[in-house]
């Protein structure tokens, strides 16, 4: 599969970074040596085989469905660029 | 006397008991022996102070006869582990300055034990590289030179702790594999270190690359000393969905050296071209050693072996795409705001500056294979391709007990050998990652040197929870290696 540029870019915002036209260039060239490799597995016969979900057998466990944990707001905060009145701030996203 | 850094864990636990020293002078000596190396880059952040901290509270514990099993050891943390209060950057940007108000479940085990911390130890950025050269706090510097004086990688991603381990800085450290990141720097530096099954370590308060592939383990100057620490870290934690509810094995215990009844399976497709002669003469040895300890050895065949890397370059970056999603400049870390921009601007901006190129590169592959229309053809062709790796070493342990097997192509290269393709820096990994994608324990311990005098490593792979096996077998061939070869203190 080879990628272009402008396939970078879509990616790119879905993944939410920043990418100039430079380096979208670089990085297609890039991708398309990795998927192109890793297509390899093209070759391998997966007719009824199970896709693998967990490497060791393990069923998820349940719990009391109780509160174990909270009222520590300023820990939570302690580490945001950027916190007014108790919450995270971010740009205004409503106009 | 021999200098207390020079000591094995082991020995400085009995030392400390039979009071030859304190855990004072323990701490002390390694303290200097960090100062005295910062030439090495092997730590983004020290903390001696923690270090002499847990010295004073061992030696309270010791002279009321508590000792608890670390009592006084001093380690190195990688930079991966949430530590309570100190940065923990993941080696990245976008984390400079995260100071975690809580602490992982596998250091706190360690430090609960009585461990105390040196400092956080450096790696490659997010977990991602084999050569500790996309780090974000720089490069780290192989304590062995190569020849006319090279500088060489320490391997990756747990360089900071390999070469930490290998120059004696720190009695032991953490480290983490989700393709390789424990064995191939381990063998990069002349020391042992053990991934153990997925789920025997919790993952808890370990920043996150590929969910389903992490695990925590310990490297160390010997077998003696994973098995010691792997037993600390080590054990059910409620906290972490896979974490395996199984009782912790005596892992020194295990440690007899004897193979007597025991199978050893060489794969036949590890094999691979290229490969330097000096590595299969080694494997070869390997092999001869375990046939002296006891063991019989059986060929074993691992036909999905070449799709591993492949497999695992799909997977392991769409796992990392998704966990790294949290990194968006509003809860902890770097921020980026683009004056009058939108938060999606913010986002966009925060995560081009604070994200180095490889983990960029790795995002963007993630993000293309579970994008719509490609999620069947690369992420579920993957899994099912997995399933047969899997499949493969299930079918194999019905023959044998262990496989043997190299740890790395080559011994340490130059730095900057390497950082312009990334097929080749992931070529590394290709006898590291099939175990990995198998969720089974697998550890290197030093095997010889290599024609230019450098380490080379050997690989114990084993069926999921027999870590003893494991060890015990790394142990006989330590026994037999005979290993001390040590880099010269040049720093």
């Amino acid at each position: 599969m080879s990628v272009d540029a402008a396939t970078v870019k879509r990616v790119a915002h879905l993944a939410r970074i920043k990418i100039d036209d430079d380096r979208s260039a670089v990085m297609a060239e890039e991708l398309s040596k990795i998927l192109g490799w890793v297509e390899m597995l093209g070759e391998v016969n997966t007719d009824g085989v199970e896709p693998l979900a967990a490497v060791i057998p393990n069923t998820l466990r349940w719990r009391e469905d109780v509160v174990t944990d909270g009222g520590i707001q300023d820990k939570v905060l302690q580490n945001a660029p950027k916190a007014e009145y108790g919450f995270f701030a971010v740009p205004k996203v409503i106009e | 006397m021999t200098a207390l850094t020079d000591l094995t864990l082991g020995q400085m636990r009995d030392g400390l008991r039979a009071k030859d020293f304190s855990a004072k002078d323990l701490a002390e000596a390694h303290v200097k022996a960090v100062e005295a190396a910062r030439v090495l880059n092997a730590f983004t952040v020290e903390t001696p102070e923690l270090a002499l901290k847990a010295a004073e509270a061992a030696d309270a514990a010791l002279a009321k006869g508590e000792a608890k099993p670390l009592s006084g050891i001093p380690l190195g943390i990688k930079d991966l582990f949430a530590t309570e209060g100190v940065q923990s950057a993941a080696a990245s940007n976008i984390l400079k300055g995260f100071k975690p108000p809580y602490e992982s479940t596998v250091s706190g085990k360690l430090f609960a034990d009585g461990a105390g911390m040196l400092g956080k130890l450096n790696m490659d950025e997010f977990a991602m590289g084999s050569s500790n050269e996309t780090s974000a706090f720089g490069t780290v510097i192989n304590p062995w030179r190569g020849k006319g004086n090279e500088s060489l990688v320490p391997g990756g991603s747990s360089g900071g702790s390999s070469a930490a381990v290998a120059a004696r800085l720190v009695a032991g450290a953490t480290g983490t594999d989700t393709g390789g990141s424990i064995r191939q720097p381990a063998a990069f530096t002349g020391i042992s270190g053990i991934k153990p099954t997925y789920g025997r370590c919790s993952r808890w308060g370990i920043v996150a690359f590929a969910s389903s592939l992490d695990q925590a383990g310990p490297m160390a100057r010997d077998v003696r000393d994973c098995a010691i620490l792997l037993k600390s870290m080590c054990g059910f934690d409620p906290k972490d969905s896979t974490s395996l509810d199984l009782p912790v094995p005596d892992f020194e215990a295990a440690l007899t050296g004897d193979l007597k009844g025991k199978r050893v399976g060489i794969p036949k497709e590890y094999t691979v071209e290229g490969i330097p002669a000096e590595i299969d003469a080694l494997w070869k040895k390997g092999a001869d050693m375990l046939r002296d300890a006891g063991a019989e050895i059986v060929d074993i065949s691992l036909p999905h072996t070449k799709y591993a890397l492949p497999t695992y370059y799909i997977i392991a970056p769409a796992e990392a795409s998704s966990n790294l999603a949290r990194y968006d400049g509003v809860r902890y870390g770097l921020r980026e705001a683009p004056e009058n921009g939108s938060l999606i601007d913010m986002y966009e901006a925060t995560r081009s500056a604070g994200f180095g190129s490889e983990v960029q590169r790795r995002i963007l592959i993630g993000t293309y294979v579970l994008s719509a229309g490609y999620y069947d053809a690369y992420y579920l062709k993957a899994q099912k391709v997995r399933a047969l790796i899997q499949r493969d070493f299930m079918q194999a342990f019905e023959r044998c007990d262990v496989i043997l097997a190299p740890t790395a192509p080559s011994a340490a290269f130059g730095i900057g050998a390497n950082v312009d393709d990334p097929i080749a820096m992931y070529l590394n990994d290709v006898f590291c990652v099939p175990a990995s994608l198998a969720g089974l324990p697998a550890m290197s311990v030093p095997g010889g040197l290599s024609d230019d005098g450098l380490p080379l490593g050997l690989q114990i792979i084993g069926r999921p929870l027999d870590e003893e096996g494991v060890l015990n077998a790394g142990y006989a061939i330590e026994q037999a290696a005979g290993f001390t070869a040590r880099p010269e203190a040049w720093w």
